[in-house]
């Protein structure tokens, strides 16, 4: 996995899987197979996971702590979805207090066997960036988090 | 949000920090003087450019606070400076942290249900 800063509101991950576009494509749309690996650090659970996968569909992810029941959400809405290619959606934290809308572009490339999934997380501005970049380095723990949720 | 002092300060600093690595050529240059401190011609040696093009990226990197310029008026090395770019890598880090434990579990559940 590679984690590189193409511009300077952009992050970009990249990560090969042994497994086709198709069944990548399913595990990252699928709210029965999100929520068995979209989970972050351990601990936490994902009691609602909503997708309406059309362009204009919204997404809806909540996250629970299981020791001591914090909760973290976000919403989203789908721009564009290329099956089994690629799929861009727009995100944001359901705590109005938290910055970081994010358009977030998921592309899949098939390579014989396997699949490179890149996972590009754009802000929409660079204040937002800077602003959760500041608010993760207050508070890291919380900033995994909202990056997790701004990204799929 | 209200940002506290320190933090948009910080915030400035990033925003800085991203703009001189979003560049190739820089990165290449501050890999290169995470080795050790390197003089201009050094520095442009690897490089398909002139020294005043080099020098230009110099010039980003220096106001983004990510390297220095040594006083020896001859050579004026340049050296890495680890704060800025520590900050901008432990955002990253955490990025890093949490998908490759996302990625992880969606290699693991891939792999599990090619059996199933």
């Amino acid at each position: 996995m590679t984690v590189t800063t193409p511009s300077d509101r952009e992050i970009l991950i990249t990560r090969v899987f042994a497994a086709s576009q198709q069944r990548i494509f399913a595990a990252v749309t699928t709210p029965a197979l999100i929520r068995r690996w979209l989970l972050g650090p351990d601990g936490w659970t994902m009691p609602v996971c909503e997708v309406d996968l059309r362009v204009g569909g919204s997404l809806r992810y909540l996250w629970r702590n299981e020791e001591d029941g914090r909760e973290f959400g976000l919403h989203g809405t789908f721009r564009e979805i290329v099956v089994p290619d690629r799929i861009v959606h727009v995100e944001s934290f359901d705590d109005a207090s938290m910055p970081g809308n994010t358009i977030v572009t998921t592309t899949l490339q098939a390579h014989g066997d396997t699949t490179t999934l890149m996972l590009s997380i754009e802000y929409e501005s660079r204040e937002l960036r800077d602003m959760a970049a500041a608010s993760g380095m207050k508070d890291g723990i919380a900033a995994s988090y909202d990056r997790l949720e701004a990204n799929l | 949000m209200q940002m506290s002092g320190y933090e948009f300060e910080l915030a400035g600093r990033l925003d800085a920090t991203f703009g001189a690595l979003a560049d190739p050529t820089r990165r290449a240059i501050l890999a290169k003087l995470a080795v050790g401190e390197a003089s201009v011609t050094e520095l442009a040696a690897p490089f398909d450019m002139s020294q005043p093009a080099i020098s230009k990226h110099l010039k980003v990197l220096e106001r983004a606070g990510l390297i220095s310029r040594g006083r020896d008026a001859q050579r004026r090395p340049c050296r890495i400076e680890a704060r800025p770019l520590a900050n901008a890598l432990e955002w990253l880090e955490r990025y890093r942290r949490l998908w490759e434990a996302n990625f992880d579990r969606l290699d693991a559940l891939l792999a599990e249900t090619a059996e199933e």
